[in-house]
């Protein structure tokens, strides 16, 4: 039996399916048009309503295998990994694409070496190349120093993981109810791996660290100049409804905690707007930023390497600058909510 | 207990080149470090043998120019060296090098710990840790930011996700891949050099190992670099200079402007 169809790895959290899973659709969609095949959607979690699982299929998906145990809340590599080889052997797609989050980039290189599948990580661009109807991989290495198109000419299926925020979420279309089908799968206990106990859970102290789900990204650097100054970092993210994101110099000298951290040894992040205040655009912080739609950088020294990269720069003070910009904001919040 | 840490050796970031014809990177000539991001494994697993005890192996697959990166790791603190080197392994994916890496670890025998780094800054896959743990069929934790206790036949650990901090507890034998925040790696002492200067590495190749040989390098690996291209840097940006207080007024406006053009505001 040849491979043939596009899958999606929805993920969900508490019953909530997670944004990544339909910008994948709109990845898959696209894929799936060009090969003119089904795209489908794969979820395992621990619970989720149909209604929920159907909002995949409004969202672009044609079939929905859906795999849910109380057993499968938490992610465990192991287990996931083992019912998506389950999947794939049965079933057999030409392509899969998982979100490039601590999940997808767990799940997927495990499942592949199993399969022999080819996989290539943190996609940004992604196409079916014309006559031999293969998966073109497209993503930035070395620091952002390189893009590399990757393909997989013979092995099958062709699997990618997809740098969250890179692409929209596929919108929700009402005239897609009933086009769908959601295929439940029954959990066979044989699959799970039951070595792996999660013991505890906490969360970050204060604030939202995901900032590789965020729209909006405003990051402080050593020129903040001390701790406290964060404040008006994370008032500014308040008021443009991001998260605050942070240079190494700031994670290293204790101002910030490090999932906070952009770059080379952080997060890669890709929001529709970073703003770098105080921050000089090492290489190493660029890298990871660098793919933003919008980049905005606040910096006294004109010459710093940051402005390169930026499509709004702002050479001044931080502490003149950034408290004048968050009282403009805070008026236009005012007013819109008039 | 006894730890295995795989590490690469990588070019600088800032100083990069790419061979255009297969697309893969060129090691010769360009100064190479040990993975940054492997330095948390290798001082992870140094703090684990003073707590209590462990020897370290550290393996590389390479270029014979990989011994400077295993020969810096024994200056750390490690005991060991193992350098997977020859034609054969070249243009391995990381299908291909988890392969090779995995059939090392069954070489060695008896281990309890496998810790690696969260991903090499030039391939930037973060996908060999978990491979490594598929192949050996070993339990995993990934993005591992703090190691909260040993046993004998146990680990728990605490590791970073999008929501937060899970605890997770697996038996040993494990394999663990470590972020930047779980320590702060120590630099090689003296002593510590002249001691890696003096220690033999093991050279291993696919004579010497149980391994597969169609499964190595370019041939065995099931992904193919069919195009590399420098990405534009610069972006033409507006830019205005705050000197005063009337020059910060207009910047802030036309800050405002600009986000309200772009859909932002
Ligand atoms: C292996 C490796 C991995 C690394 N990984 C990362 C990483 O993941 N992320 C990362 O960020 N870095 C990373 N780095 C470090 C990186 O090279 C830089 O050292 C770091 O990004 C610099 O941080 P910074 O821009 O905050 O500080 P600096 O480079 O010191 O820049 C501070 C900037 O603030 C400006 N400034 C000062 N005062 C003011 C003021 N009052 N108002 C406005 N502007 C002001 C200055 O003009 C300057 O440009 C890594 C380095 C290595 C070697
Ligand atoms: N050639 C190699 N030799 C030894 N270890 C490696 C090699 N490549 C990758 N690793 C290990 O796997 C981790 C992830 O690398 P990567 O998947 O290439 O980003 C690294 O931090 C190393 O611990």
């Amino acid at each position: 039996m040849s491979y043939q169809g596009v899958w999606t790895l929805a993920e969900a959290n508490d019953g909530e399916i997670k944004i990544v899973s339909y910008e994948l659709l709109t990845r898959g969609r696209e894929l799936a048009d060009k090969l003119r095949c089904e795209l489908a959607s794969v979820l395992i979690c621990g619970r989720i309503d149909e209604k929920d699982a159907e909002e995949l299929i409004l969202r672009g998906a044609d079939r929905v295998y859906l795999v849910s145990s109380p057993e499968l809340e938490h992610f465990v590599v192991g287990s996931y990994s083992n019912i998506l080889i389950d999947l794939i052997e049965r079933y057999r797609p030409e392509v899969i694409l998982s979100a490039a989050t601590t999940t997808g980039r767990t799940l997927m290189p495990h499942a592949a070496v199993k399969i022999k599948a080819g996989l290539t990580a943190d996609c940004t661009e992604l196409d079916i190349e014309e006559g031999t109807g293969n998966l073109l991989q497209t993503r930035p290495a070395i620091g952002g120093n390189i893009m590399a198109t990757i393909k997989t000419p013979e092995c099958r299926p062709q699997m990618a993981t997809v740098r969250p925020k890179s692409t929209r979420p596929a919108p929700r279309n009402e005239n897609r109810r009933g086009r769908g089908e959601i295929i439940r799968i029954e959990l066979a206990p044989a699959l799970l791996d039951r070595r792996v106990e999660r013991i505890g859970f906490r969360k970050n102290p204060g604030e939202d660290i995901n900032i590789q789900g965020a729209d909006v990204v405003v990051s402080g650097g050593r020129g903040l100049g001390k701790k406290e100054n964060f404040a008006l970092i994370r008032k500014m993210a308040e008021l443009l409804h991001g998260v605050v994101g942070a240079s190494r110099e700031t994670v290293d000298r204790g101002w910030i905690s490090y999932p906070h951290q952009v770059g080379l040894s952080g997060k890669t992040v890709t929001p529709k707007l970073y703003i770098a205040v105080g921050i000089s655009g090492a290489i190493q912080h660029l890298a990871g930023m660098k793919t933003a739609d919008i980049i905005v950088a606040i910096n006294k020294d004109p010459d710093a390497p940051i402005f390169r990269v930026a499509d709004f720069g702002i050479i001044g003070d931080f502490l003149e600058v950034v408290p004048q910009i968050n009282q403009s904001l805070a008026k236009e919040g005012e007013r819109s909510e008039v | 207990m006894k730890i295995i840490i795989p590490i690469k050796q990588v070019p600088e970031t800032s100083n990069v080149k790419i061979d255009e014809e297969t697309g893969t990177i060129v090691r010769e000539g360009v100064e190479s470090i040990v993975n940054p991001l492997d330095l948390y494994a290798i001082e992870a697993g140094i703090q684990l043998k003073e707590e209590r005890g462990a020897e370290i192996t550290v393996v590389s697959m390479g270029p014979p120019s990989a011994e400077k990166a295993l020969k810096e790791a024994i200056a750390m603190g490690c005991d060991d060296g193992i350098l997977i080197s020859g034609k054969e392994f070249a243009g391995s994916d990381t299908w291909a090098t988890s392969y090779t890496i995995s059939r090392a670890v069954k070489k060695l025998g008896k281990f309890d710990l496998i810790l690696t780094g969260e991903r090499a800054t030039d391939g930037e896959t973060g996908q060999v840790g978990p491979g490594i743990a598929s192949f050996l069929d070993l339990p995993v934790s990934t993005y591992t930011s703090r190691i909260v206790e040993v046993t004998e036949v146990s680990i728990v650990v605490e590791r970073l996700i999008e929501e937060g901090y899970e605890m997770l507890r697996m038996p040993l034998p494990a394999l663990v891949s470590v972020v930047k925040e779980i320590c702060f790696p120590r630099l090689p002492t003296l002593r510590g050099k002249q001691k890696a200067k003096k220690t033999e590495l093991a050279r291993w190749n696919a004579d010497n190992m149980d391994i597969e040989r169609s499964a190595l390098g370019l041939n065995g690996s099931p992904t193919r670099v069919v195009k590399i291209e420098t990405p534009k840097v610069t972006r033409s940006g507006e830019v205005v200079r705050v000197t005063d207080e009337e020059s910060l007024a207009d910047a802030v406006e036309r800050f405002l402007t600009f986000l309200r053009k772009k859909g932002i505001l």
